[in-house]
C-alpha cells in the first residue's frame, strides 16, 4: 500500500483504542513557561510523575526580557513573568526535567533551540504547548502545538489522544524569483487557501522550490503552516536535512549517524499515493508578500494594492475587510508601497535564526535606519546571537541603529517589554497581525527579514528587490 | 473535567470571522500560573480601553448578553495561539457551548478538554442561530440528543465525534482513561527504541 509521509509517522506512533480514536507516541516535549504552570500542577494533585523525563526539554522564551538575561530570572523587573519562569524553574527540578536557564547561551525560542540541538530529528513525534510547534516539521518530524490539559497528558502518559487529520500536500513548482523568501511562499500560500484553509489537515510541502530552501527556510514555512490552519506541516528529510543536523549536540553519531540516515532516507511519500487535498503554487510568480490587514490571509504583494470593501460581494467579508482597513488605517485600494513605518521588528520563531540575520544585514550593511524609526532585532537563540556576533552582524545592525537584543519571543506577541504602542505601525518579521498582537492598538505588516530590514532604512514599506 | 450534557440560555452572537485567540484572551492574561479568574480577561481588548476603563456597549456587557451561556461565532472562531486561556476564559465567564461553522483544531481541542462544547453546524443554520442569538432567544443545546434548538420550534442535529462525545457526557478524566492503555504504551515505546536507538532514553 503506498502511503504519505505523515501516514508513516502517525502508524509507527499509533494505539489503536476505543471509539476509534488513537493514542499518538511523542518522542520530544518542549516545555515554556506559558502553557505548563497548570499542568504541573495538575500533576502533582494527582500524584502523576513525568512519564519520560529524558524526553522532555523545558527553557523560557514568551516572557523573558530581551535585555539583563545574564542577572538571572530573579532579576526580571515584571513580578507576574517573574512568578511565571521561577515557577518554570522549580517544577523541572521537582519532576526532573532538563531546562536551559535563562542566560545560558543554549536558550532561546523553543522552537529555534529545539533544530539547532540536533533535538528535533526526522519521523519523530514532537509536541510543544505552542501553536509554532509546526516549525519542527521541517526535518520530516510530525510536530504540532497542544494545549495546556494536552500538556500534562502528555507529561503523564507520553501520548496525545487522537484522531487522524487529513492529508494535504502543497506543492511548490519552479524556481523562487530573485528576492522572495520562504516567508512570501508561505504568505503566498495563506493568501490563497485562507487562515482556515488547512483545518483538520496535515501538510505536506513538495516540489522544487521547497527541495531548494534552506533548513531555516523550510522552518520559516512549516512555522506559518498553523497560520493556514493547518497544526503541523512537513518536508520530508533529504541531503540538505542530514547536513544541517551532522554534528549537532544531540544528533546521532557514529555507527548510530549511519543507520539514522538510512531510516530516515525512508520518511518520504511513496510515489502514487493519494492526499485528501491538493494546492499547487508557481513559485516563480510569487513576488515579496506582505500583509496588510489584521489577519495572515490578509496579504498583498508589495507592488500590490490594499483591498477596496466597495468591489467585494460578500457581505460578512466586506464588513472584516472595512474594519481591517480601519484598524490598520489605510484607505480602500491604496496603494501599499510608501506606507510609513514607525517600528521595525526582526525576531520570532518565524524569521530569527542566522540565515534571517544574514539577509536582513545585506540590506542594513552601511546604511542607516530612518529617524522616524525604532527598529530592534532579536536573535533567536543565545547561539544564533553568538553566531552572529562571531560574523560581526552586531556591529552592521548596531551601526546601523538598531537595537541588538538578547533571545526571546519578545515583541512577537508583546508579553516582554518589548511591544508597540497604540497606533505604531511595525514591519515585522513575526507571524501574527492579529489585531493587539504586537500590543494594543499596535499594527503589523508581516514580511521577510529583508523586507523588513529595508522598510527600517526607507522609513516606509518598499521593495527588497530594489536595495541590492 | 466537568461533565457537559444540556445548556439552555441567552446566546451572545459574534457573527465575525476569524475571532482569534489573541482577541479572546490576550497577552497580559497568559502571565498567569492558574486557571482561575481568566473571565476578567476575556476580550478584555473589546470591553476596556487602554487605562482599564470599560467601554460601553460590548456586547458581553451588555443584558441580555451579560448572562451568555452559549456563543453563536463566525467562521474559524479560536484560531492562532494554542492558549487554553481561552477556553478558561469563555468557561469563567459562563459560556459553555459554542456554536460556528468552524473551529480551529487547537481551540477546539482546548475546548472539548475542559467540557466547553463546540457544536458545528452548515452555513445556513448558524445564520439562522445567529439571528435567534440577536433577537435575544433563548437557545438549548443538548449533547444526549445532538440538537440544537431555538424558538419557534427550530430543531438542528448536530455530528460530534462518539467518543468526544462520550467523554464530555461523562465528565471523564482523559488521563486516567489514556493510562488504562499503559501495557500498550509500553509495547509501543519499546518498539519505537528498537526503530530509533539513536533517540536520548534514560
Amino acid at each position: 500500500m503506498t502511503t504519505t509521509l505523515y501516514d508513516k509517522i502517525w502508524d509507527a506512533h499509533r494505539i489503536d483504542i476505543e471509539g476509534g480514536e488513537s493514542l499518538l507516541y511523542i518522542d520530544l516535549h518542549l516545555l515554556h513557561e506559558i502553557a505548563t504552570p497548570q499542568a504541573f500542577a495538575g500533576l502533582r494533585a494527582a500524584g502523576r510523575p513525568v512519564h519520560r523525563p529524558d524526553r522532555t526539554l523545558a527553557v523560557a522564551d514568551h516572557n523573558v526580557p530581551t535585555e539583563g538575561q545574564a542577572r538571572g530570572s530573579s532579576r526580571i523587573a515584571d513580578p507576574e513573568a517573574r512568578l511565571q519562569i521561577e515557577t518554570l524553574e522549580a517544577n523541572v527540578v521537582e519532576f526532573g526535567v532538563e531546562m536551559f536557564a535563562m542566560g545560558d547561551a543554549r536558550a532561546g525560542i523553543v522552537h529555534v533551540i529545539g533544530p539547532e540541538q540536533g533535538r528535533s530529528l526526522p519521523g519523530m513525534t514532537i509536541v510543544c504547548g505552542d501553536s509554532h510547534t509546526s516549525t519542527h516539521g521541517a526535518f520530516g518530524a510530525l510536530a504540532h502545538g497542544i494545549g495546556t490539559s494536552e500538556v500534562e497528558h502528555v507529561l503523564a502518559t507520553q501520548t496525545l489522544r487522537q484522531r487522524k487529520s487529513r492529508n494535504m500536500l502543497v506543492t511548490f513548482t519552479g524556481a523562487l524569483g530573485a528576492g522572495v523568501t520562504a516567508k512570501d511562499m508561505a504568505l503566498a500560500l495563506i493568501g490563497r487557501i485562507g487562515t482556515a484553509g488547512g483545518t483538520g489537515s496535515v501538510i505536506e510541502y513538495a516540489g522544487e522550490a521547497v527541495r531548494a530552501l534552506s533548513m531555516e527556510a523550510r522552518m520559516t514555512l512549516c512555522n506559518m503552516t498553523i497560520e493556514a490552519g493547518a497544526r503541523a506541516g512537513l518536508v520530508a528529510p533529504d541531503d540538505s536535512t542530514f547536513a544541517y543536523l551532522k554534528g549537532r549536540p544531540s544528533s546521532p553519531n557514529g555507527a548510530d549517524w549511519d543507520a539514522a540516515v538510512a531510516y530516515w532516507r525512508t520518511l518520504r511519500t511513496d510515489p502514487g499515493a493519494t492526499f485528501d487535498d491538493y494546492v499547487e503554487i508557481d513559485a516563480a510568480s510569487i513576488p515579496p508578500m506582505l500583509t496588510w490587514g489584521t489577519s495572515p490571509e490578509d496579504v498583498v504583494a508589495v507592488t500590490g494594492r490594499v483591498p477596496d470593501p466597495a468591489m467585494i460581494a460578500d457581505l460578512a467579508k466586506r464588513a472584516g475587510a472595512e474594519r481591517a482597513l480601519a484598524y490598520m488605517d489605510l484607505a480602500p485600494g491604496q496603494g501599499i508601497l510608501g506606507t510609513p513605518i514607525d517600528r521595525v521588528f526582526i525576531g520570532s520563531c518565524t524569521n530569527s535564526r542566522i540565515e534571517d540575520l544574514r539577509a536582513a544585514a545585506e540590506i542594513v550593511r552601511g546604511r542607516h535606519v530612518s529617524l522616524r524609526v525604532g527598529a530592534m532585532v532579536v536573535p533567536g537563540s543565545g547561539l544564533v546571537r553568538a553566531q552572529a556576533e562571531a560574523e560581526g552582524l552586531d556591529r552592521v545592525f548596531i551601526d546601523a541603529g538598531f537595537s541588538w537584543r538578547e533571545p526571546g519571543c519578545s515583541m512577537c506577541l508583546g508579553m516582554n517589554p518589548d511591544r508597540l504602542a497604540p497606533g505604531e505601525r511595525c514591519a515585522s518579521t513575526s507571524n501574527r497581525n492579529f489585531e493587539g498582537r504586537q500590543g494594543r492598538g499596535g499594527r503589523t505588516h508581516l514580511m521577510s527579514p529583508a523586507m523588513a530590514a529595508a522598510a527600517a532604512i526607507a522609513g516606509e514599506i518598499v521593495d527588497a528587490r530594489e536595495f541590492g | 473535567m466537568q461533565a457537559f450534557t444540556t445548556v439552555r440560555g441567552i446566546a451572545v452572537p459574534m457573527p465575525v470571522a476569524n475571532i482569534d485567540t489573541d482577541q479572546i484572551v490576550p497577552k497580559q492574561f497568559l502571565k498567569t500560573i492558574s486557571r482561575e479568574g481568566l473571565g476578567a480577561g476575556l476580550f478584555y481588548d473589546s470591553r476596556f480601553d487602554g487605562e482599564g476603563k470599560p467601554i460601553a456597549g460590548f456586547i458581553l456587557d451588555r443584558a441580555p448578553y451579560d448572562k451568555a451561556t452559549i456563543l453563536v461565532a463566525g467562521d474559524n472562531f479560536g484560531c492562532g495561539s494554542s492558549r487554553e486561556h481561552a477556553p478558561w476564559a469563555l468557561l469563567d465567564f459562563g459560556i459553555r457551548a459554542m456554536i460556528s461553522t468552524s473551529f480551529a483544531d487547537i481551540f477546539n481541542n482546548n475546548s472539548i478538554n475542559n467540557g466547553l462544547l463546540p457544536v458545528v453546524l452548515p452555513e445556513p443554520e448558524v445564520a439562522v442561530l445567529m439571528l435567534a442569538a440577536q433577537a435575544g432567544a433563548e437557545i438549548t443545546v443538548d449533547l444526549e440528543r445532538c440538537t440544537v434548538t431555538a424558538p419557534p420550534g427550530l430543531v438542528f442535529g448536530f455530528e460530534i465525534d462518539p467518543p468526544v462525545r462520550a467523554k464530555l457526557l461523562a465528565g471523564l478524566d482523559a488521563i486516567d482513561e489514556s493510562l488504562m492503555h499503559a501495557t500498550e504504551i509500553d509495547a509501543i515505546e519499546g518498539k519505537l527504541a528498537r526503530a530509533m536507538p539513536w533517540l536520548p532514553k534514560a
